[in-house]
């Protein structure tokens, strides 16, 4: 009964979840910025799947900006930052590879766990994408925090706010006022962090948010 | 109806901001900031008499209503504050009068910001605005462009960020549940709508929602454990954006939450909101309050005492019923006014003596004396003392819960005795003995900070009738 619309929902959810993972252990910021990149267009490709299925012309725009703005925009605007900033060859982490996939793992499986189980009664198209938006959302904290760089945050960070793409999507008919602002806030939120890596870089020439958390307000 | 109030209270500080970025003055930009926020408190006061009617994306009710009156008014007593403290970080060249535009620009998006978040009637919209909220305090801390207030802004970012995503996560679920009552589109963000169907909702995903919800915005009103942005925010921003945290942003995320709790209640099979709240309110208390005691840093102790009170007031809401809603709310008010009043001294006594450190100050009582005794007066009031305001809603916090569960009413006699103690032996070594650190006179402006407390000792010495009767028709709505 679930046909090709269904699978190819479930296929392309389930290839953010993936890349998600993909995120999880590079450990060149080069490398990292390209996965982020097929991240958001997996993302893009979902949210135009739904618009088409759904018959909800507005989600184009929503893909678009995955598309240009996210897979294009600022994977080049990072790039050039960690050039200038001379920090391309380095990414430190606070766990091991392993640790982190496991973790994932774990993390993944909670949220099918939670999702489906909550949403018996909703669409099985819905549900499962709920579930993999989870997913995806828990994996960005994740990596958010077992990366010490800023800009492997950031990245982190946008992986996280594509999972809630992914479920504002995947939830039919939801407004279009909510995804504009997403993206509208990624937009604002990515030009402070911009400005924000720069002045770090000004004040302390590093980006390593270890070392800036040496301060804690409580010296003698 | 004849007047509608709410172009008033959301077009002045959106026009004002638009205006004062494209000024270049300081001392004209400063008293048109107070001129702006003085027109949204006249707009915000004639919601009083006149309600518009609700709409698919604003709504004004007595819940709101109160809410909004209180930022407004505490929004314009910290402009006033706010222009001679500028004055001095732009004579000390701390700032510089580009940053000062910006910040005057920001002090007027941020109250746009957390007015619209006040009387959105749409969810998503509500959303939207609090990350507005949050992405204007988050530049606001990193104003002075040092270590620490980047430092600052950095971790204030990321964790606000992390739990306005939660939170919009929950948002997403709440339409989800709605959907299949409501039917699709923007009818199923509508509060309103959702309040009055949300008994039909499927009451699983309702509870995941709240969970989701809880986490985020509860990172926003600073519970514990979420807290971790909150003192280093209020430490190394400027101190009227402090005030402004404290007092008000805290106070509209917890309104967020309250919102969703409201819907919530109207479910019976969904989870009682209550009890987590409860939890997460006494762990704040008592976490807060032995955390005042390691503080060497005045605005830190302060903030961590905002903690306090934050999860006083989400515990007093997590209790329930007329009298404890009664007391939250009651709280709410004194202490978003106490708090500011006490950032308005707190600011001045740091830029009279140079720095924050509790250990440079000292003898204020003598050097200072009228900021000495306001800030002690402050603290007498924050710390819950009678005859003020905060004692009164403490006390009726404290015997509302002891009527219902004793156990919860003893930590949280607990918790605030704890935390009293560490105010009064920090306020010691700030107020009375030798004086250190610099002694000059202090340029401030008095009157926003005699204005909160004369309030504060009006709210604990009488309450006017027609007071009490708007609150009690807001406990009734909350349930």
């Amino acid at each position: 009964m679930h046909g090709i619309t269904f699978d190819v929902a479930h296929l392309l959810a389930g290839s953010l979840v993936l890349v998600s993972f993909l995120e999880l252990y590079q450990d060149r910021l080069y490398a990292l910025l390209n996965v982020y990149a097929a991240h958001a267009l997996v993302l893009a490709a979902s949210v135009a799947w739904q618009a088409l299925v759904q018959d909800a012309p507005h989600l184009y725009v929503t893909a678009a900006i995955a598309l240009v703005f996210k897979a294009v925009v600022i994977p080049i605007a990072l790039h050039r930052i960690i050039v200038r900033l001379g920090i391309h060859r380095e990414i430190e982490k606070v766990v091991g590879v392993g640790f982190a996939m496991l973790a994932g793992i774990g993390l993944v499986a909670l949220a099918m766990v939670v999702m489906l189980r909550v949403t018996q009664e909703a669409d099985p198209l819905a549900r499962e994408d709920l579930a993999f938006a989870l997913s995806v959302v828990l994996l960005g904290l994740l990596m958010m925090v077992t990366r010490r760089n800023a800009v492997s945050q950031v990245v982190g960070f946008m992986s996280l706010e594509n999972g809630l793409v992914l479920a504002a999507t995947g939830a039919k008919g939801m407004p279009l006022v909510v995804e504009i602002s997403i993206a509208f806030s990624i937009l604002v939120a990515f030009i402070v962090i911009g400005i924000f890596l720069f002045r770090i870089r000004e004040r302390f020439d590093t980006v390593d948010v270890q070392i800036v958390s040496t301060f804690r307000g409580e010296a003698q | 109806m004849t007047f509608n109030a709410i172009p008033g209270v959301l077009g002045t500080p959106a026009f004002a901001a638009a205006l004062l970025a494209a000024l270049p003055n300081y001392r004209v930009t400063a008293r048109l900031n107070i001129a702006a926020t003085t027109l949204t408190l006249i707009c915000a006061l004639s919601l009083f008499f006149t309600k518009p009617q609700p709409g698919a994306y604003l709504l004004v009710d007595d819940l709101n209503g109160t809410f909004i009156v209180l930022t407004t008014f505490v929004g314009f007593t910290t402009s006033i504050f706010s222009a001679s403290y500028i004055g001095h970080e732009l004579e000390i060249g701390r700032l510089t009068p580009p940053f000062v535009r910006f910040y005057h620009a920001m002090y007027q998006v941020l109250m746009f910001a957390m007015n619209l978040a006040l009387v959105a009637n749409n969810i998503g919209l509500m959303w939207v605005a609090i990350e507005l909220a949050t992405l204007t305090t988050v530049m606001m801390v990193g104003i002075y462009r040092t270590h620490e207030a980047l430092e600052a802004a950095w971790k204030y970012f990321i964790l606000g960020s992390v739990g306005i995503a939660l939170a919009l996560f929950g948002t997403i679920l709440v339409y989800m549940a709605a959907r299949p009552v409501v039917g699709e589109g923007l009818d199923a963000m509508v509060w309103s709508i959702l309040v009055a169907r949300a008994s039909a909702f499927d009451p699983a995903l309702l509870d995941l929602a709240f969970v989701f919800l809880l986490l985020g915005y509860g990172t926003k009103i600073g519970l514990a454990p979420l807290h971790a942005w909150l003192p280093d925010a209020h430490a190394e921003g400027p101190t009227p954006i402090s005030a402004v945290l404290s007092g008000l942003l805290l106070n509209v995320a917890l309104y967020a939450l309250l919102r969703f709790k409201m819907i919530l209640a109207v479910n019976p099979a969904a989870i009682a909101p209550g009890p987590l709240m409860v939890t997460l309110g006494l762990t704040s208390l008592v976490f807060a309050a032995f955390m005042l005691y390691r503080r060497r840093d005045i605005k830190r102790m302060f903030a961590y005492s905002s903690i306090e009170h934050m999860g006083i007031i989400t515990f007093a809401f997590g209790m329930g019923g007329p009298l404890a809603n009664f007391a939250g709310l009651l709280h709410m008010t004194m202490h978003s006014l106490t708090k500011s009043a006490i950032f308005f001294a707190v600011g001045h006594v740091a830029q009279v003596k140079g720095t924050q450190r509790i250990a440079d100050m000292g003898g204020l009582t003598e050097t200072n004396p009228v900021l000495g005794w306001t800030l002690i007066l402050g603290v007498i009031a924050i710390a819950g003392l009678p005859p003020l305001g905060i004692f009164m809603s403490e006390f009726l916090v404290v015997s509302s819960t002891f009527a219902r569960a004793p156990v919860l009413a003893l930590v949280l006699v607990f918790g605030i005795l704890v935390g009293l103690a560490a105010l009064f032996l920090r306020l010691n070594t700030i107020a009375f003995g030798k004086p250190r650190g610099p002694t000059a006179e202090a340029n401030a402006s008095y009157m926003p900070m005699f204005a909160h407390l004369t309030l504060v000792l009006i709210g604990g010495i009488y309450l006017p009738p027609a007071l009490v009767g708007w609150f009690e028709s807001v406990a009734k709505l909350l349930g």
